[in-house]
């Protein structure tokens, strides 16, 4: 099946500047895609240039089988868009904004189930400007809903978001996936990807420095876990067995071994301390999270 | 039941209109400067210069036309260049466009807003003047008002388009567009009779689109004159500026925020 997005050898140069330096992404239909990366990187480059808000330097792109340089009202009938910064209508109440914006669309949804779907029954009848920070991007959600888009365009959706509006739109974009909508996400929170996404690119510096699923990207299903605890009095790391004192890194009160082979391991270090009737109270292993992974990617890029 | 937009461009323009007219309706600030204001200003006049008859004209009379000018760039030019800067900055509009509606549309459907709002406001005055003051016009030149008006009406929606494109953002848009109006206001013969006024500043007041929708609009309602009350010249001039507008609104308009706001 064709892709919803395909994107080949995208570039964008301002002057000298290169936003974005020759980029290749494909999107599948019904997955939810994000595309990570730190302020400046490229990412809503991308996404205006695939919303068919900004022009391209080269390259070749397709959305939903159509350039959208040239996209007329039937591509968008078929796109949603949450913009980064879009305030709400101030004068009208949330369905009235969504009367006006069904009325754009040849077969928009229901303008109640769609303020369900984002949990905005209670404040159907509140005027924009009266509505919080969260319940404006949910009625932007909303309002990228209405025309019953196939794919759905989210830029960075939960910026400013306290905690638990953050997990109010994620319970919405999770409601997406059920509704068999593809999702092009840009985030620079790596929780946010982690809980969402099926796929993740990162782009850094205008190039996509690594993609994979949350699991897998940038290598971390294979990168070394570390196992810390803290010895008790009187007992120096010098003690370890041999096979252990290898895996030291780091200096301090807490030791940190770093291992590929975390199970092991921990089984060598349980049978040490249990034959020596230690107690290691606060041991605790970790595997690298995608904050990690990220960093390490972002931040070798030049 | 069919949506505007399976209904047709013409269907689609009137939604945009009714809910662009919803919100100009809602802001308080549109509604005291188009609808209020010009109605106070009829009371002050009356109430600072008098009601007697000059050449036999009531002198209210002569204050409606002027003031009925300034309601329609109030409603046209002043509205429309304060709203489409606050949605333009605000990514309202950008937001629109996300959106299957052609852009013609949100022009056609918000100039519309205007036009409307503009026959209101002319109607508003020239019902109050005829009931309080006793104002008159000719019934043979009432669609000459209300063409002239619409006419205005337009080239000060194109004309707000254009200007929009100089406003970087929104906080401007007020200050600019009344320190462009209010001058020409006062050279116009909105604020003060054409007769009180130096001939060279006359002439000056003749290059604007302003004078030429006020004087349209004197000769209209004024009851010495024969005819259905269009004065062809001065709709000439307010079609060249509209064409001058248009030409700077299509080269230099943008859906998009300003970059450097």
């Amino acid at each position: 099946m064709e892709p919803v997005v395909s994107v080949r050898g995208l570039r964008k140069s301002y002057g000298p500047f290169e936003a974005v330096a020759g980029i290749d992404l494909e999107v599948e239909r019904g997955e939810i895609f994000a595309f990570l990366g730190p302020n400046g990187a490229g990412k809503t480059t991308t996404v205006e240039i695939l919303e068919g808000f900004r022009d391209r330097t080269a390259g070749e792109v397709s959305v939903l089988g159509v350039d959208p340089a040239h996209a007329g009202s039937s591509w968008r009938n078929r796109v949603g868009a949450v913009l980064q910064e879009s305030s709400a209508e101030p004068g009208f109440t949330v369905r009235e904004c969504l009367q006006l914006y069904s009325g754009y669309y040849l077969e928009p949804r229901d303008i109640d189930e769609t303020i369900a779907l984002v949990g905005l029954e209670e404040k159907a009848e509140t005027k924009g400007a009266q509505l919080s920070g969260g319940q404006r991007r949910r009625l932007d959600v909303a309002l990228a809903l209405i025309g019953d888009p196939e794919l759905i365009f989210l830029d960075e959706p939960t910026t400013g978001f306290d905690p638990s509006a953050r997990r109010t739109a994620w319970h919405v974009i999770e409601g997406l996936r059920q509704l068999g909508k593809t999702v092009f996400l840009t985030t620079h929170y790596m929780d946010e990807a982690e809980h969402l996404a099926d796929r993740i690119a990162v782009i850094a510096g205008g190039r996509i420095v690594a993609e994979g699923t949350p699991g897998s990207l940038g290598g971390r299903n294979t990168m070394a876990a570390t196992i810390s605890f803290t010895l008790p009095e009187g007992v120096g790391a010098d003690e370890l067995p041999e096979e252990l004192r290898g895996l030291l890194s780091g200096a301090g009160e807490r030791v940190t071994l770093t291992t590929h082979t975390p199970l092991i391991h921990v089984r060598d270090l349980a049978d040490w301390a249990i034959g020596r009737e230690l107690d290691l109270s606060d041991l605790a292993l970790r595997r690298p999270t995608l904050e990690d992974v990220y960093l390490n990617l972002t931040e070798s890029t030049p | 039941m069919k949506t505007p937009a399976a209904r047709g461009p013409l269907f689609l323009v009137l939604h945009q209109a009714r809910y662009d007219l919803l919100a100009v309706l809602r802001n308080r600030q549109a509604r005291f400067f188009t609808l209020i204001l010009p109605v106070l200003f009829l009371f002050i006049f009356v109430g600072i210069f008098g009601n007697h008859v000059v050449a036999g004209v009531k002198l209210s009379t002569t204050y409606v036309p002027g003031l009925s000018a300034l309601g329609v760039i109030s409603a046209s030019f002043i509205n429309l260049v304060i709203s489409i800067t606050v949605q333009r900055e605000e990514g309202i509009l950008k937001r629109r466009r996300a959106t299957p509606v052609p852009a013609w549309v949100l022009i056609a459907g918000r100039t519309l807003t205007a036009v409307v709002m503009s026959l209101a406001v002319v109607t508003v005055l020239l019902s109050i003047g005829r009931i309080v003051f006793g104002v008159t016009l000719r019934t043979a030149a009432l669609p000459g008002v209300a063409f002239t008006v619409v006419v205005g009406s337009i080239t000060f929606c194109v004309l707000g388009y254009a200007l929009s494109t100089a406003i970087h953002n929104e906080d401007a848009a007020q200050p600019m567009v009344q320190a462009i109006m209010l001058p020409l206001y006062f050279i116009s013969g909105i604020f003060i009779a054409n007769s009180n006024i130096p001939s060279w500043l006359q002439h000056v007041a003749l290059v604007f689109p302003v004078a030429h929708l006020a004087d349209g609009l004197h000769d209209a309602y004024n009851p010495m004159l024969t005819g259905i009350g269009i004065v062809w010249t001065d709709i000439g001039v307010l079609a060249i500026w509209a064409a001058i507008g248009l030409a700077i609104a299509l080269w230099r308009f943008s859906w998009v925020p300003n970059p450097t706001s």
